[in-house]
């Protein structure tokens, strides 16, 4: 066991970096959290991630609350409180002081080229997050045949997504998933 | 008459609101959203306050998408610092923030304790294939405008990024590195 400060700077470093990578939101930088969460810090379990990340997504607020959970199993509160402030913190600086520049600069070529530059390195980041989830989710067709139902009604109704992951987390409870 | 007039006007733009009413405001957003808060924000920015009427949020909304970071995060620091300064930006973070970590908090707790007893193993199980679900979705939504209009250039890139980051599992500091310079200048050179 490293010592509790040793964490907590790991924890805070990592979640900085993670935090100005993430073009196109939280979801983008998912595959790197479970790498340092799981693979180099050994955290916790591949299969820990992805329970966790689906808790994060079951409960109301903004989806990065995952690094608020990565951080808790990692160092208890502490951990949480400074995962979700590294994962907070540096984007807002950013984003507060390039405000200004933004207004002026966006219509240029640059702030164009910046932008669309930027859109399908997230939507690369985006999908492979899916693919990552879906690995550790899917352990069986009946879990892959959920993941596919809950994809297709996301994608071809209106539902508030809430009812898909309750419906998905009552089927479990019936002992349907295993 | 002047001075009525201007005072009428004055009474129809919503004021603006104080640090406190932006982390009440922003508070309540954070515990409305499930699986994305941002639709919850526009509600209550557009519709229920009109402290930003529409386009003043789809513009907010673009700053915040082409900048790193949660979306909403930053959408609460754009906002916040508009009506009231520093202080403003900061309350309304921390009104966004501090119920869904605390609520996060907990539920990891209770996994931690609960979550190998009776049957809430499957239960995990299938909000874990669930939110797979989720994320792919939103996936398929951010790759229809790529392969609707964009070049054979931007397709590549994502494909590139999505193979050195989901399957090769190559650090994403690096693989960003090499890949947004890259698509940025191929943004920059394309015709327009």
């Amino acid at each position: 066991m490293k010592p509790l400060g040793d964490t907590l700077l790991t924890l805070a470093s990592r979640f900085a970096v993670l935090s100005l990578l993430a073009f196109g939101g939280a979801n983008a930088v998912a595959p790197e959290m479970q790498r340092q969460a799981v693979s180099v810090n050994h955290w916790m379990s591949g299969k820990d991630f992805a329970a966790l990340y689906a808790l994060a997504q079951a409960a109301p607020g903004p989806n990065f609350m995952i690094s608020t959970l990565v951080g808790f199993r990692a160092a208890g509160v502490a951990g949480a409180v400074v995962a979700t402030l590294a994962m907070c913190v540096p984007s807002c600086l950013l984003t507060y002081f390039a405000m200004h520049l933004w207004e002026r600069y966006r219509q240029s070529r640059a702030g164009i080229a910046l932008m669309s530059g930027l859109a399908p390195v997230a939507v690369g980041l985006v999908c492979a997050t899916a693919l990552l989830l879906a690995r550790a989710a899917d352990r069986d067709v009946r879990l892959a045949l959920v993941t596919g139902a809950a994809c297709g009604a996301a994608l071809f109704t209106r539902l508030n997504p809430i009812w898909l992951l309750a419906a998905a987390a009552a089927l479990g409870l019936a002992g349907v998933l295993g | 008459m002047v001075v009525a007039m201007t005072l009428d006007r004055a009474d129809e733009a919503a004021p603006a609101p104080s640090a406190g009413a932006l982390f009440l405001a922003f508070l309540g957003v954070g515990l409305a959203g499930f699986g994305g808060v941002l639709p919850f924000a526009r509600r209550m920015l557009v519709e229920q306050r009109a402290w930003l009427d529409e386009s003043d949020f789809n513009e907010t909304l673009a700053l915040c998408q082409s900048l790193p970071g949660p979306n909403i995060v930053n959408m609460t620091v754009v906002v916040g610092r508009r009506f009231a300064g520093p202080a403003g930006a900061l309350a309304a973070l921390a009104g966004l923030i501090v119920a869904p970590v605390t609520i996060v908090i907990v539920l990891g707790a209770l996994y931690g304790r609960f979550g190998a007893l009776g049957r809430i193993p499957g239960a995990i199980l299938g909000l874990g294939a669930a939110a797979a679900g989720l994320v792919a979705a939103t996936a398929a939504k951010m790759a229809r405008p790529l392969l609707a209009r964009r070049p054979v250039s931007g397709v590549a890139i994502a494909l590139l990024t999505f193979t050195a980051v989901g399957i090769v599992r190559l650090p994403l500091p690096m693989v960003m590195a090499v890949m947004a310079p890259i698509s940025i200048i191929l943004a920059w050179m394309r015709p327009r």
